[in-house]
């Protein structure tokens, strides 16, 4: 009895967790989206008439390293925003699931999610 | 192509790409890639830095929907996205020292076995699994079986599972997709979670696996922000409007439809990759 108790208490507590990992995916994307849908406009705005192609590659590194060059925000620069925000939005999902499991005691799950944390930080840091 | 012309027209074959892969829940992600190397002749590596960035957005915004309907596993999600974030960095490393047109041909054979599967999909139910490290890792749940009451589950073979996640994430972060077809393999079939509760905690998972190749793709440049925001808004709009009509329609025409093109998207990806045209 007292196992399925346990069990249920952790199906309850999951639910909620998952219900609010949801919203705060939901929330995450659609700040990311109004930032790129403003970004996108501002270059729309900005760059009438230019013709575009993407036959040859050439590499778009992503020039924002530093928060003094949002100074006056090029739309380049709100676009790149949203995408770096966009990409935040999961790792926000992990770093969520860290403290939630902590917080059950659940010192298992916990330390996957830091597993996985390492991991994406691993992959940020090779990148840059 | 004029700008404004050519961000139309991306934001439209996006928004019907994620309408058509949410209706039929064959993933819009898939498409992308084709639709903008084959569609719009855009270079391989610019079209799986947009692909990517789309899949981190539509993953993440249908999650709230799934978590809803009860059915995702967040335990299960998290254990596996430990090897999907390793395969994933894996293999964006493995992208930059492949070339295009091998690229082009694993995606080809990506697609062609992303439609095979969408037309053997069954939906099997618990057969009653038991294994101890379903339990001891706590994996084991319950899902609502639509009656008002719930279905237990374990979790079975769960080595050959992550193995199998650790194979999704390479390919996740070697082309730039979510590859929820291998997702929902290993889950279903291999570790033999019911199909309802593979597929959402799949999707669950899909957002974190390609944050984990986005630094590597950002740093590379295959990002460009111009082109990478009318995919990601489009696919995004349409996904979530598709979700909105799945409710009320069932379309396995549709569905099969869907499938055929991706056969042969796939077959074209493969041929023009062999030619040296992506």
């Amino acid at each position: 009895m007292g196992g399925a108790f346990h069990k249920e208490k952790m199906g309850q507590a999951d639910e909620r967790m998952e219900h609010l990992m949801g919203l705060l995916l939901r929330a995450g994307v659609l700040l990311a989206a109004t930032v790129v849908i403003a970004g996108g406009a501002m270059y729309l705005a900005d760059h009438r008439g230019v013709h575009v192609e993407y036959r040859h590659f050439a590499g778009h590194p992503i020039s924002v390293r530093h928060p003094a060059e949002l100074a006056g925000p090029t739309s380049i620069a709100v676009l790149e925003v949203g995408m770096l925000l966009l990409v935040a939005v999961p790792i926000a999902r992990v770093v969520f699931a860290l403290i939630a499991f902590a917080a059950q005691r659940d010192w298992l799950y916990a330390a996957v999610s830091a597993l996985i944390l390492s991991v994406l930080v691993w992959g940020m840091l090779r990148g840059g | 192509m004029p700008l404004v012309e050519f961000t139309s027209l991306v934001f439209a074959g996006a928004f019907a790409a994620g309408l058509l892969g949410s209706l039929t829940g064959l993933g819009g992600g898939v498409v992308l890639i084709p639709l903008l190397t084959l569609g719009f002749h855009v270079d391989m590596r610019y079209a799986m830095g947009a692909s990517l960035v789309s899949v981190i957005a539509t993953s993440s915004g249908a999650a709230a929907a799934y978590v809803r309907e009860g059915y995702s596993n967040v335990r299960i999600g998290m254990f596996l996205e430990v090897a999907t974030t390793i395969g994933a960095v894996a293999g964006a490393s493995l992208a930059a020292h492949t070339g295009t047109r091998w690229l082009a041909m694993v995606f080809g054979v990506v697609l062609l076995y992303s439609a095979w599967l969408s037309r053997s999909q069954q939906e099997h139910v618990a057969e009653g699994v038991a294994n101890q490290w379903s339990e001891k890792l706590r994996m084991s749940g319950e899902y609502p079986d639509g009656r008002g009451g719930t279905i237990a589950y374990a979790v079975d073979r769960i080595t050959a599972g992550w193995a199998t996640m650790f194979g999704a994430g390479v390919l996740s972060g070697l082309l730039g997709i979510g590859s929820g077809a291998v997702k929902v393999l290993a889950m279903d079939k291999i570790m033999r979670i019911p199909f309802k509760v593979s597929t959402t905690t799949s999707n669950f998972m899909i957002g974190v696996t390609a944050a984990a190749s986005a630094g590597i793709y950002l740093a590379r440049g295959y990002v460009d922000p111009v082109l990478a925001a009318p995919v990601l808004l489009g696919v995004l709009l349409g996904s979530l409007v598709g979700a909105k009509a799945l409710v009320r329609a069932r379309v396995p025409l549709l569905r099969t439809i869907f499938a055929w093109v991706i056969a042969a998207l796939g077959v074209e990806m493969m041929v023009n990759g062999w030619m040296g045209r992506l």
